[in-house]
């Protein structure tokens, strides 16, 4: 397990350098155990593909009585301690949510770019895309963003080389294996090949997201009429 | 209460953000520089925390129904009480109806606010910070514009007797004050601290020179969430993809154009572009008055430096904090 530092106030824990399930499961069982261990000076924990970071103050963990040069050192240790012996950690049940998608057109101004990056005509792309079953590695970078594993290999695109400085809510994106829907205006780099009409954060119900870690996504291609409707009754 | 008479260019409630939701991708914010914002709450009386007015290039203008407790630290904006000037990193009384008006920021980018009793609006997953892009938390969720009113708590025991103290004086402001970029250790002009970052490896040594040496200039995109910088192209050895990962404030990230981007409080949680470099914590404040044009140099140093300058900076806000408790102990 290699532990890397993540600026001056906060330590990446490596758990494995894949997307898959197997990692996700490492992930969380770390993450629960560092909870459980309440280490000091610790502000945040937070789970990616296959790290946890944890966020600290530097000031506090010398009041813990870390050594002021080797204040990183110190919490590391801590962190080995913890995850040498980490409680036994069952297997959280996901849900499966089906999302609807209105695909290309304006909504999806990039389909193209990935039809044409898979040698694929971009119906056949929007059938492969919605045929597929996604898995919620993590949700970051936006309030209710999900990374989506289990993307088809084949529709797998480089990001954009410069990203946008306004992608639009609800937009369907594919960034390299990953993909995801971006729940607010935001900048952003990935493809774009719909949206949907679904809000994917409300900050006053509970919990905000509409996907959690462990969920199961189905697409579901509407076209844009339905769309339309969806997005009145909501 | 305040009434915002004018808004100015982008001025929102902040406090020293939202840690605990980066899971849900809701980003930590608060105010870009918690260094002078934390120093302004205390020059009126108020725990660190407490929320303020965070401004950005034009200044709001501003009228106080009570009497009341105000201290602003940060940029040179321009700044009128009523007639006189609006002296900056110091208690100054504002009377009932008075008002302030925040003009053009002359120097830096950002001022901070603070009201004895702080601005009370709704905690929102734990903090008052204004998160624009979500649209919630602070007031409303946006940008302060004219008609706004801002509720405000009661002033500390602290800010009671320097309030009556400064009643009886001819000066609207202490003699005294307290300047947050005198804290701690500072980097020469225009240059911000850093470490190497988790992806460093993945830079030729081409691109690894040119970090630490070739000055930056900030692009017209500049904002809370981060500053898109221009300069030489920092290209990684090859074309690698990855898994998006974690960031933290201070981040240097590399999209595949090769131009950095500096990530500030209001940051995504997770990001995907190769992180080259993390700027120092006790350099964010420096991030924070940034504006398009200016020229930005990275140094680099060790992690046990930066930890050293953080823990040293803290001590000196400690001594500032034990020297205001005295004041009126």
């Amino acid at each position: 397990m290699r532990i890397t530092t993540l600026g001056d106030t906060a330590l990446r824990i490596e758990l494995g350098d894949q997307i898959d399930e197997p990692t996700h499961r490492r992930v969380q069982a770390a993450l629960r155990a560092l909870e459980a261990a309440r280490l000091p000076a610790v502000s945040e924990l937070t789970p990616a593909y296959a790290t946890v970071t944890l966020f600290y103050d530097p000031v506090g963990a010398v009041g813990a009585g870390a050594p002021a040069a080797g204040v990183a050192g110190w919490l590391e240790a801590r962190v080995r301690e913890v995850l040498a012996n980490p409680p036994k950690s069952g297997t959280t049940k996901g849900r499966t949510v089906e999302i609807p998608v209105c695909y290309g057109g304006d909504f999806g101004p990039d389909l193209g770019v990935v039809a044409a990056q898979a040698d694929l005509s971009p119906g056949e792309v929007v059938k492969r895309h919605s045929r597929a079953e996604y898995f919620v590695h993590l949700v970051g970078f936006a309030p209710g963003f999900a990374y989506l594993g289990g993307l088809p290999k084949e529709l797998a695109t480089p990001r954009r080389a410069t990203p946008r400085t306004m992608v639009p809510a609800g937009s369907l994106g594919i960034g390299g294996a990953q993909t995801g829907i971006y729940p607010l205006v935001t900048p952003g780099g990935w493809n774009l090949i719909g949206r949907t009409p679904r809000r994917m954060f409300r900050p006053r119900e509970n919990p905000p997201t509409l996907l959690s870690a462990g969920d199961r996504v189905k697409f579901r291609a509407i076209t844009r009429e339905e769309f339309a409707a969806m997005e009145e009754g909501k | 209460m305040i009434t915002v008479l004018k808004g100015g260019a982008f001025t929102t409630v902040q406090d020293l953000g939202r840690p605990g939701h980066q899971r849900d991708g809701v980003s930590v914010g608060g105010a870009v520089d918690g260094l002078a914002a934390r120093v302004a709450n205390l020059l009126v009386g108020n725990s660190e925390g407490a929320a303020l007015l965070e401004m950005t290039l034009q200044g709001p203008e501003l009228v106080f129904e009570e009497e009341t407790l105000l201290a602003w630290c940060g940029g040179g904006f321009a700044a009128r009480l009523g007639a006189e000037d609006l002296p900056k990193d110091r208690p100054v009384r504002v009377p009932a109806g008075g008002g302030v008006a925040f003009g053009a920021a002359r120097s830096g980018a950002r001022a901070w606010l603070a009201v004895a009793g702080g601005i009370d609006v709704p905690l929102v997953l734990g903090s008052r910070s204004t998160y624009r892009r979500a649209g919630f938390g602070g007031h409303e969720g946006r940008t302060l514009k004219a008609g706004d009113r801002l509720p405000c708590g009661a002033p500390s025991e602290w800010a009671r007797p320097v309030l009556a103290a400064l009643r009886n004086s001819p000066r609207t402001g202490t003699a005294w004050s307290v300047r947050p970029e005198t804290l701690g250790k500072a980097a020469p002009e225009g240059t911000v601290r850093a470490m190497r970052g988790p992806e460093w490896e993945w830079f030729g040594a081409e691109a690894q020179r040119r970090f630490f040496e070739t000055p930056f200039a900030v692009t017209k995109d500049a904002d809370r969430m981060g500053l898109c910088l221009t300069g030489p192209a920092l290209a990684t050895a090859k074309p690698r993809e990855m898994i998006s990962d974690a960031v933290n404030t201070g981040v240097v990230q590399v999209p595949p154009s090769g131009q950095p981007v500096v990530l500030l409080t209001s940051r995504q949680t997770v990001g995907g572009y190769p992180r080259i470099a993390a700027v120092a914590a006790v350099d964010t404040p420096r991030l924070a008055q940034l504006r398009p044009g200016d020229a930005l140099r990275f140094e680099e140093i060790s992690l046990a430096t930066a930890h050293e300058l953080y823990i040293g900076r803290e001590r000196d806000l400690n001594r500032v904090r034990a020297g205001l408790a005295r004041l009126t102990g």
